[in-house]
């Protein structure tokens, strides 16, 4: 803050009109640790979408002459028990911890959001429907669920029985399991987003600006999509960017099980398994996988810290 | 009091079914039984023997309300891949190891995660507040299965002092990385929130008088503000049980605990759907018991609160 004379009777300079998101945008640069974790997270993705520039080696080439080297100028974090570049693996990797944050991000926004808004608007037997659903997927530990869940997917996708499921069992093997983590992570992950959005709308529907909504003679479509929808949007989106590292550590933790992506895929998840098998051995093959994802989910944390502070209505004191 | 207690009692019961319900039709669904996988094929008369014997070829309505009826009475079945041992017994004998890895778990979270974030508070906006939020957000952000692999390479690997693996018993130097590893998550919960709820409390009257009339910091901290600002702390013992039973699925295994959460994840790997079944309905039970005792908490710590 500067402090500077002022007149009383001199004219007051004309403020820009408050917004929102920019005043969130101001507030959150202002936030060194978010800063940070937002420049490696943008950097996360460029590696991931140019992962073949990126790597120095394609991911599942073997090279059974060079195994579990340690890291030097030709290997950067090494090669695992296969003669497999380590970084090229976590280059790799990465794309499928960003691709589980993009699904979970959607499936947040595409179920999530409208059952919460559903519930809250309409009400009565829909909202009793929803929420009781919701307090009884929450009540157990997500992965818990995921686990269960996936079990009974994995044997169901992987002998078909019918059209449709040999369809998505078909497009499962493609994507080397990933659809399964899909499927599951969509059980959970839109739970506390309907719950959050329901709360909000509950309390903003008795509000004037609905009423004269309303007067006016909007539809309900339009009041949810045009009132309700944005109003609820900040604490969306910081709910969502919690909901991010909570996906990719589920997924990472059920590729460690074995019961995620399908190895040679290189899940951190996976490279985190083949790391604690030759851990004694060779440390850094486990060291290297496990600091990556650490690194990644408390860059996310960071991030949802620092837009929860920034979209906070209640800290905005000025 | 007593009518609220049977009122919820009784709420247990139902979302137990539930769960029961739900897993025993999602496990009877899936194809494939663990006799699929085995190397050598097993004759089409061999398996039918083994369904005779583990009642798989009755109708299963009637294989629900027999399984209902042994649970009632405590027996969860034969499990499919050990001869010797039923559900129950594997269950007896795992859990207690996991029982005590998990109380000690929540005692080091306890005695580590709310000082944190007591002093966080107190400090609030110095360098301690700082370096106790970097601490609790890493505890928050690493799933437990990173947290035991870098505290094994850590402390027994490059160090040197402690064991790779292995369970001796709770006094054992063997169960400290286990500790470790399941109570820094929970730790990291209760340290944000004695941090955000002592903050919440510091700005009241009753604190502001507690100072007024001369008590230290110290005293004003833990006799008055700590007091009030435990309850909602408490709110979150159930998460933490969800964060120390998920946590023991990998720390386990990872570190060799004969723990039931080691035995759950054997049971998803091995097909063995029994057991998973039996564990995943002493989980329910668990969860739901530690939720009924955090609402009945409430009403000892805040005597403003009663019951209905």
């Amino acid at each position: 803050m500067t402090t500077r004379a002022v007149t009383l009777n001199a004219p007051v300079p004309m403020r820009r009109p408050a917004n929102l998101w920019r005043d969130a945008w101001h507030r959150l640069i202002q936030n060194r640790a978010a800063v940070i974790s937002l420049v490696y997270i943008v950097l996360l993705l460029l590696i991931a979408i140019f992962a073949s520039a990126v790597a120095p080696y394609p991911f599942e080439r073997q090279d059974l002459d060079s195994t579990d080297l340690g890291p030097s100028a030709q290997h950067l974090f090494g090669t695992d028990g296969l003669g497999r570049d380590e970084l090229s693996r976590l280059v790799y990797g990465s794309r499928i911890s960003l691709a589980v944050a993009l699904v979970d991000v959607l499936i947040v926004l595409f179920i999530g959001v409208p059952l919460g808004l559903i519930a809250g608007f309409f009400g009565r037997w829909l909202d009793v429907l929803v929420m009781r659903t919701v307090d009884v997927l929450l009540a157990f530990p997500n992965l818990l669920l995921v686990i269960v869940v996936i079990t009974y997917l994995r044997a169901v996708l992987d002998q078909p029985q019918g059209p449709l499921l040999a369809i998505i069992g078909g497009l499962d093997g493609i994507t080397g399991g990933l659809l399964g983590v899909f499927i599951a992570l969509g059980l959970v992950s839109w739970l506390t987003v309907a719950r959050l959005v329901r709360g909000q709308v509950l309390s903003l529907k008795e509000k004037e600006f609905i009423e004269a909504a309303r007067m006016t003679g909007a539809t309900n479509a339009r009041i949810v999509s045009r009132h309700l929808l944005p109003n609820t949007l900040a604490p969306v989106i910081v709910a969502a960017t919690f909901g991010i590292p909570a996906a990719i550590a589920t997924e990472a933790g059920l590729s460690f099980l074995g019961l995620g992506v399908r190895p040679p895929l290189p899940s951190w998840g996976i490279l985190i398994a083949e790391g604690v098998r030759n851990m004694r051995a060779f440390p850094h093959e486990l060291v290297v996988p496990a600091v990556a994802l650490a690194v990644t989910l408390i860059c996310f944390n960071f991030l949802g810290d620092g837009l929860r502070d920034a979209l906070d209505p209640k800290l905005k004191v000025d | 009091m007593t009518i609220y207690l049977l009122r919820r009692l009784l709420w247990v019961l139902p979302s137990l079914f539930v769960v029961f319900t739900l897993t025993f039709v999602l496990v009877h669904a899936t194809p494939g039984s663990p006799w699929d996988e085995s190397d050598k094929p097993l004759p089409a008369s061999v398996k039918e023997n083994l369904a005779r014997q583990y009642h798989l070829d009755d109708p299963l309505p009637k294989q629900y309300v027999d399984y209902l009826w042994n649970v009632l009475h405590g027996d969860f079945g034969p499990s499919y891949r050990s001869v010797e041992r039923s559900v129950s017994d594997i269950i007896g004998a795992t859990l207690p190891v996991s029982a005590m890895l998990g109380i000690a778990s929540m005692l080091f979270a306890i005695v580590v995660g709310v000082p944190l974030g007591a002093l966080a508070a107190v400090k609030h906006n110095t360098w301690i507040d700082y370096v106790s939020s970097l601490i609790t957000v890493t505890g928050l952000a690493t799933p437990p299965f990173v947290r035991v692999s870098l505290l094994i390479v850590f402390f027994s690997i490059t160090l040197g002092w402690l064991p790779t693996g292995g369970w001796e018993g709770i006094f054992d130097v063997r169960a400290i990385i286990p500790i470790l590893a399941i109570g820094l998550g929970p730790a990291a919960i209760l340290a944000r929130y004695t941090r955000s709820s002592l903050l919440e409390v510091h700005g009241q009257d009753f604190i502001r008088t507690a100072r007024a009339k001369g008590l230290t910091e110290t005293a004003v901290v833990v006799r008055h503000a700590m007091k009030n600002a435990l309850i909602p702390v408490v709110t979150v013992a159930g998460v933490t049980l969800a964060n120390v039973i998920t946590g023991a699925f990998f720390v386990e295994r990872i570190y060799s605990v004969p723990g039931i959460g080691r035995q759950f994840v054997d049971s998803v790997s091995g097909r063995d759907y029994p057991l998973l079944l039996g564990i995943v309905l002493v989980f329910a039970l668990l969860i739901s018991l530690v939720n009924l005792l955090v609402d009945l908490s409430y009403g000892f710590l805040d005597p403003r609160i009663r019951y209905r």
